[in-house]
């Protein structure tokens, strides 16, 4: 590991000062992946820039109109010990609960988990299917985009030099509506996922689904939407049947690599199989059954 | 558990607490990298980034002119050793080969191999150093797979290596084969062609690591007297002593090898690695050199166990099982030696079987050189005899425990060896497990299974020295020269109070390096509860006779006719006239100085060891992923000095096995570069992982131990993976011949994928 310098900025406007001073930066929010990686010289940066100290980053709230803002840097546990985001977003809680252990959790966060962006990473896929958006800001003002297009490869996204991630914005799901977020690893704990498959589930009153969306992770460079998943369910009755259409759909869109984690073959199936199992899951929230 | 002629104990049998606990659970004990002798430096390895590669030149000028570096060496610094076998205890090693293995010297083997090392002022300038070291190298095509390492026209590893026979023939022509045992009985293939029964198929398993906790380490001292200090992490410290004496080429006196506490070793600590370059660092920079390893390092370039393919057929008539045919190729690694041997002997111990014909190959590839790992080489033979048999007993429409307890080996049952087995448990355990709760409750529920496998590990004897002083107050000090890897400072303490009728409490047990008692062999072959304590009653034996001395002068009474009985000596004519164990050890400096007992000896009278293991499991059909339901691991123990690290040991032996069994194995890409080499990607099971394993101790005492000691440590990990491998058959109605059963095999042969 290089020496770098630790910057402890008190506010976005210091942030933002810092990340233009023409050195090379790495945030610390969590640093449950960046302290890793500088450590194995993975990564380099001059300076490590601690956003725990900014309080924009740190805090979230639901909105009038039901929506969810998180600050960047606020840590999962904080997420999933609210009963309202419990309530609310469970699909956020499937993520975040299962994002390492305790220790983990109490220190990582979302922005952290997205700007890594590892194509493996929890919590993409459940944000993507909840159809969340991203604001980045900078000296120069802020932006937005949507989640799946934040990415654009392995450990590589959209935010440019001199930006940060500063809030993640998820609206909230309509009346009978559900989302759920799975990844299969092979152990109960200390994995990566081989696949992963978040799903939104929209019904109308007499149970045909009425929208859908359907975002798979560790199948390909970057986590993606599978449009083509939500539209072999659209409009139909919402049962076993239709959700293996969604399936096939899935397996078909994945792109996989074969390495220690798993084989093309084996992903392409779990896609399949995961996404089923994200319906019936999103399903069951919806009937209540969990 | 059950407990067969018992003889009432007092102190075995009960869960002291261990003398290294308190330490051990508040910090305070100290490991290989704990220790910080002043002016101390630090070393770091140069590792081959190829699997196979000559090495063309090492420059190591840049790394030497670095601020801060103060030595680097490669083989150019090591004396060339001679091809000489050293045996140690669970393993042996040429001496050449070990010194080519520690730096390589014209040839990288694997992904890993130790080219050079340096030593720096500090671990970022050493960490930095090691990439200045300049390699060149012809890169080779590499062999990792053993049945490949067996063509003909397969790379060679090294040119100049004929295949051995076992009458000590060499092959014409060089060969990856370094070895050929066989083993013969009867005649195969007329029990075949009489068998009702008969079935062949091939299995095969991955290479796999021990997964000890602490890295290997080593700290050494170039002592300005030409004497040399080792701190080290090792299973056999005065193996340590020897292989450095060797390698180094210095007398086995000058060298002095202080064995720190132990983060596992599982036989993955008996050879060398760091320590002759610590050492040679240390002699060129004239300071005391810390090597350490990291994870990567432990996985790429420590010794895990062989990868194996094996072919195997058997046959049985009337519920007998009368034949078996076998042929076992097991990796070496880069260098020779595999447990192929051992895999050929264990294979069909727990049965007896007329006609065998046993083949083994010990064929070099391209990955480390292996080393020992829990009953070395029985495992993957039993995957295989195990798994056979599950599905030819299915054919004959029996009771999978039922033929083991009708095919079992007893008492005066041969080997493959030809040798009898002395009274041993193996029918016992099968009966415990057809009694048990697990086997009779129902298998019920879709997607679940069941399977059962029985396993044999030999264990070992070997030497074993000890010293016992009697201190003035009573207490005593237990000097032992054996590691305590498992609890041995406890069980060997037990016995000695068990000998001399004196409290545990009483006692205080000390690994001691090796200027301060005899040689002791390695902590290994499930052997130092057993041989160390056959020591530790012999010199509990002669504490007594000692006492009996003291007491005569004490109470006036001859010897002949004083008996030491419980904590006392007394007359044997007059009870009343009797004098306690501490009486006599406060008196010793009037009855001729202080009383010290000691025994040294080659234990004989080892008890083999059987195991007959249950296990359910659930196959998810979607993820192919194995849940282990509940597990039972029933053994015959010999008697359980402490039951709860007899305990202990069954159930590290049993997560071990799932772990080989389920998710564990060496992943290696087509050049040979090893991609899993860390506790994340290397996937042995967590807690979460295992149900409760319930353990079963049969207690058939060893009649070769005065407290019928048998090893536990080793036989446990011989069932689970054929146990869990016959459960996933069970549960899915596919039978899985390839190890390990990780999700992705599951999926892809379930679906054709
Ligand atoms: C033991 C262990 C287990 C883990 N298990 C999982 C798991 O199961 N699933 C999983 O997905 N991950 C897992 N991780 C990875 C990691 O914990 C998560 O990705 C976590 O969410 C990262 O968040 P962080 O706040 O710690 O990020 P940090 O390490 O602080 O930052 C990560 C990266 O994002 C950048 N960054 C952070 N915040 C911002 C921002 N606001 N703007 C711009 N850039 C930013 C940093 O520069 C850095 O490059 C595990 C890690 C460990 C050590």
């Amino acid at each position: 590991m290089e020496n770098f310098d630790y910057v402890a900025p008190r506010s976005l406007a210091e942030a933002y000062a810092t990340l233009g001073n023409g050195r090379s930066s790495l945030m610390l929010a969590g640093g449950t992946d960046v302290i890793v990686q500088l450590r194995e010289g993975r990564k380099r940066c001059d300076q490590l820039i601690d956003l725990k100290h900014i309080p924009d980053l740190m805090t979230f709230q639901v909105n009038s109109d039901g929506s969810l803002e998180i600050g960047a840097a606020a840590p999962l546990a904080t997420l999933y010990e609210n009963a309202e985001i419990a309530r609310r977003f469970p699909a956020i809680v499937d993520a975040a609960t299962i994002i390492g252990g305790t220790q983990i959790q109490s220190r990582a966060s979302l922005g952290g988990n997205l700007c890594n962006a590892s194509p493996a990473a929890d919590s993409s896929p459940a944000l993507m299917a909840l159809g969340a958006r991203l604001v980045i800001g900078s000296s120069s003002g802020t932006r937005e985009i949507a989640v799946e297009d934040f990415f654009v490869g392995p450990g590589r996204s959209a935010l440019q030099p001199g930006e940060l991630l500063v809030k993640i914005v998820v609206p909230a799901l309509r009346e009978n509506a559900g989302a759920f977020y799975h990844r299969f690893i092979p152990r109960n704990e200390m994995d990566i996922a081989v696949a992963s498959a978040g799903v939104l589930l929209e019904l109308d009153g007499s149970g045909q689904i009425t929208r859908a969306r359907v975002a798979l992770g560790a199948v390909g460079p970057t986590p993606i939407m599978v449009p083509a998943a939500a539209q072999a369910v659209t409009g139909k009755a919402a049962n076993a049947d239709t959700f293996a259409l969604a399936g096939a759909a899935a397996a078909e869109a994945a792109t996989p690599i074969t390495d220690m984690r798993g084989s093309i073959a084996q992903r392409k199936h779990l896609a399949s199989v995961l996404t089923v199992r994200a319906f019936e899951g999103a399903l069951a929230r919806i009937k209540g059954d969990s | 558990m059950t407990t067969v002629d018992r003889p009432s104990y007092k102190v075995i049998g009960t869960r002291p607490i261990r003398p290294d606990g308190v330490e051990k659970v508040t910090g305070q004990a100290q490991y290989g990298a704990d220790i910080r002798p002043p002016g101390l430096v630090y070393g770091r390895i140069v590792r081959s980034p190829h699997a196979h590669a000559r090495i063309l030149s090492i420059d190591t000028s840049e790394a030497e002119a670095m601020p801060g570096v103060l030595a680097v060496v490669t083989s150019r610094d090591l004396p060339t050793a001679a091809d000489k076998v050293e045996e140690l205890g669970e393993t042996a090693v040429n001496l050449r080969e070990l010194s080519e293995n520690i730096l390589a010297h014209d040839k990288a083997l694997y992904h890993g191999h130790a080219v050079a090392a340096v030593a720096a002022t500090s671990s970022q300038i050493a960490a930095e150093a090691v990439t200045r070291v300049k390699v060149t190298y012809e890169v080779l095509p590499p062999v990792l797979d053993v049945r490949d390492a067996m063509r003909p026209d397969a790379p060679l590893l090294n040119e100049n290596r004929h295949t051995k026979a076992m009458d000590g023939s060499l092959s014409e022509k060089p060969s990856n084969i370094a070895s050929v045992v066989q083993f013969k009985g009867g005649d195969v293939e007329a029990a075949f062609a009489a068998a009702d029964h008969v079935l062949e198929r091939e299995y095969s398993t991955s290479m796999v690591h021990q997964g000890y906790i602490e890295p290997h380490n080593s700290t050494a001292n170039w002592n300005s007297d030409g004497t040399l200090t080792i701190w080290t992490s090792t299973q056999g410290s005065f193996v340590v002593r020897a292989q450095v004496a060797q390698v180094l080429k210095l007398p086995v006196s000058r060298v002095r090898v202080i064995p720190m506490e132990i983060g596992g070793g599982f036989g993955g600590k008996i050879p060398i690695y760091l320590d002759p370059v610590a050492a040679l660092l240390s002699k060129k920079s004239g300071r005391p050199v810390q090597i350490t390893m990291n994870r990567t390092e432990v996985f790429q370039a420590s010794g895990p166990t062989s990868g194996t393919h094996i072919k195997v057929k058997a046959g049985i008539k009337d519920g007998k099982l009368t034949a078996v045919q076998a042929t076992l190729s097991y990796e070496a690694g880069a260098y020779p030696g595999s447990p192929v041997g051992a895999g050929c002997m264990c294979m069909i111990s727990p049965y007896n079987v007329e006609n065998f014909d046993l083949t083994g190959y010990d064929v070099v590839v391209n990955k480390p050189k292996t080393s020992a790992y829990r009953a070395p080489g029985a495992p993957a033979a039993s995957f295989a005899i195990e798994s056979l048999l599950d599905e030819l007993v299915k054919r004959t429409g029996s009771d999978p425990l039922e033929f083991r307890l009708s095919n079992s080996s007893r008492e005066n049952t041969t080997m493959v060896t030809g040798v009898p087995f002395p009274r041993i448990g193996a029918e016992e355990t099968v009966r415990a497990a057809l009694d048990s709760p697990h086997y009779k409750s129902p298998m019920e529920g879709p997607n679940r299974g069941r399977g059962v496998a029985s396993g044999f590990w030999f264990n070992a004897g070997l030497q074993s020295s000890v010293a016992v002083s009697v201190n003035p107050d009573g207490t005593v000090n237990l000097i032992q020269g054996s590691i305590d890897i498992g609890g041995t400072r406890a069980s060997l303490s037990m016995q000695l109070a068990e000998t001399l009728g004196i409290g545990y409490d009483d006692i205080r047990a000390t690994v001691v390096d090796t200027d301060s008692v005899g040689h002791n062999d390695v902590t290994g072959g499930s052997r130092t509860t057993f041989a160390s304590g056959l020591a530790v009653h012999e010199a509990g034996l002669d504490i007594q006779r000692q006492m009996v001395q003291r007491a005569s002068a004490l109470l006036n009474v001859p010897e002949d006719n004083l008996e030491y009985v419980g904590a006392e000596v007394r007359s044997k004519s007059d009870p009343s006239k009797r004098i306690s164990f501490t009486e006599i050890a406060s008196k010793s400096g009037q009855t001729g100085g202080p009383i010290v007992g000691k025994a040294s000896l080659s234990a004989r009278g080892v008890g083999a060891a059987f195991g007959t293991h249950i296990a359910d499991v659930e196959v998810d059909p979607g993820t192919g992923k194995v849940t282990v339901l509940r597990y039972t691991a029933v053994q015959d123990v010999g008697t359980a000095i402490h039951p709860a690290y007899v305990e202990g040991q069954i159930h590290g032996g049993v997560a071990q096995g799932v772990g080989w069994a389920i998710n564990e194995e060496y992943y290696y890409d087509e050049q040979g570069h090893l991609l899993n080499s860390s506790f994340l990607d290397y996937r042995m099971p967590t807690t979460l992982d295992l149900p409760m394993i319930e353990t079963v101790l049969v207690e058939v005492p060893n009649p070769g131990h005065p407290y019928g000691v048998r090893g536990v440590g080793e036989v446990p990990i011989v069932p689970p993976l054929a146990a869990i491998a016959n459960a996933v058959a069970d549960a899915t109605g596919h039978r899985f011949t390839v190890l390990p059963l990780s999700p992705r095999r599951i999926v892809e042969e379930l679906y054709g994928l």
